[in-house]
């Protein structure tokens, strides 16, 4: 949910983009984090933890942590909260295989 | 890529910010290294105003300190600052700093003295189900709300009365959320009284003595269940209640990102007061490896005030080892020194005081 009003603060965001989360568009702000477009979506889940499967959202959202992680473009692992979201970019939840 | 230096400063926030203003004023060539594509750290997400002397920005925003700094330190012509740079490691047997630009370039960095100003990471708490979407540490809420005008959700259970978590609570009430309790295991709260009666003029309850017990959630959270504790932090059984709520933010402390330090081979002590591992130091905060100075939340956890005062010491103390300390410089130094020994000697320094009388009975 994005804040329309705030009393301190004016959010001047960039253009508009989209970009895709398991092949859904999803709308977003240039230079805006991943994580955060996807959170102002309403989306809270990112990863999947590997042993019990169990849905992680944002932790830290400062790039400590590693609850974030999503495969971008391809690429494992990355986190998401700092990533940068680009016009088209592909986002795709990493679903590990199970491991018992 | 090498690049060779006199000064390298890791990190881009309050402590590392105040170091680069001292260094400005030197001869000395000096890289400023950030991870995030913006200098000012997290006093970028802080909306409320700082105390203090007027000196050290008191009254001013949090994220006005930032962009005041920030735009000082961009004026100096013997300064390199490299944003979305991540220094990753060091190597011994070259004695070589290595940092990564824009994740994918690697860069190699020869120094002569480094300060270490690479803030902290929020701690976790150990409960049932801690892992849901919705639990936070209550800084990601805060980046979240303040820098990047997203709130998270509607209903908010805090944990943790200190400062952050005070700050925070009326920082959500702003926002536009309800917060529906703050939790406080300790028998009183923890912050400043003047946080502590913002948000009681909100009517935000807080409740000592008590903690989180269990989260409750299928794929997000939906609500908590809090149990009181006696004088001995036990569990009362039959104490447990439960509110509904789809944000936990946990403000339970930070530690400090030291990886760095201990493979600059600093000695490392635990020391509970000053929030966890941190680097022995002297005086002047050169570590026990004479190369490395540290600033700000890793050096020990306490404010952005103290950080800036921090940020001021190490980086004269460098700039002296390397004979290029003016007079100027050094009375700079003696002002920090003193403002710091006020700051840890008010009303809040008692832990930290008593952290750093144990660190200096090494």
């Amino acid at each position: 949910m994005r804040i329309k009003n705030h009393p301190i603060l004016e959010f001047n965001k960039g253009n508009k983009i989209t970009f895709f989360l398991d092949g859904k568009e999803i709308e977003g702000y240039d230079d805006e984090p991943i994580a955060v477009s996807l959170y102002a979506n309403g989306i809270k889940t990112l990863s999947y933890s590997l042993k019990y499967h169990k849905p992680r959202g944002l932790f830290c959202c400062i790039g400590n942590c590693s609850s974030c992680l999503m495969k971008v473009n391809g690429e494992p692992n990355v986190r998401t909260c700092v990533k940068r979201a680009r016009q088209g970019m592909i986002v795709e939840t990493d679903r590990l295989v199970k491991n018992d | 890529m090498i690049k060779e230096t006199d000064v390298v400063i890791i990190g881009g926030g309050p402590a590392g910010l105040s170091a680069a203003l001292a260094l400005g004023q030197t001869d000395l060539k000096v890289l400023l290294l950030e991870r995030d594509p913006f200098l000012g750290g997290q006093l970028v997400k802080q909306t409320h105003m700082f105390f203090g002397s007027r000196e050290e920005y008191a009254g001013v925003r949090g994220f006005e300190i930032g962009n005041l700094l920030s735009e000082s330190v961009k004026k100096f012509n013997n300064m390199e600052i490299s944003l979305n740079t991540t220094a990753c490691g060091y190597y011994n047997e070259e004695d070589m700093l290595l940092a990564v630009h824009n994740d994918e370039e690697l860069i190699r960095i020869k120094f002569k003295k480094v300060i270490v100003a690479t803030g902290a990471s929020e701690r976790a708490l150990l409960f049932e189900n801690n892992d849901l979407p919705g639990i936070y540490g209550a800084g990601a809420v805060q980046t979240l709300m303040n820098l990047y005008g997203v709130l998270p959700g509607k209903e908010v259970v805090m944990v943790g009365s200190g400062n952050i978590g005070l700050i925070i609570s009326y920082q959500l009430v702003q926002a536009g959320a309800k917060v529906k309790a703050i939790v406080e295991a300790a028998p009183k709260v923890g912050g400043y009284f003047v946080h502590a009666a913002k948000v009681s003029r909100l009517g935000i309850p807080i409740y000592t003595k008590t903690t989180v017990k269990t989260a409750f959630g299928k794929d997000e959270l939906e609500g908590v269940e809090l149990i009181s504790l006696d004088k001995d932090w036990n569990e009362i059984q039959g104490t447990e209640r439960r509110i509904d709520c789809d944000t936990l933010c946990l403000a339970v402390g930070l530690s400090p990102l030291t990886e760095l330090l201990w493979q600059f081979g600093c000695k490392m002590r635990y020391i509970p007061e000053l929030g966890g591992h941190i680097p022995i130091r002297d005086g002047n905060l050169m570590t026990t490896n004479k190369d490395v100075y540290i600033a700000g939340d890793v050096a020990s956890i306490e404010e952005a005030t103290s950080a800036m005062l921090e940020g001021t010491i190490a980086a004269v103390s460098a700039s002296e080892s390397l004979n290029c300390a003016s007079a100027e410089l050094l009375e700079l130094r003696d002002k920090a020194f003193k403002k710091l020994f006020d700051l840890r000697n008010g009303p809040t320094g008692e832990k930290i005081l008593s952290g750093i009388k144990k660190l200096e009975e090494e």
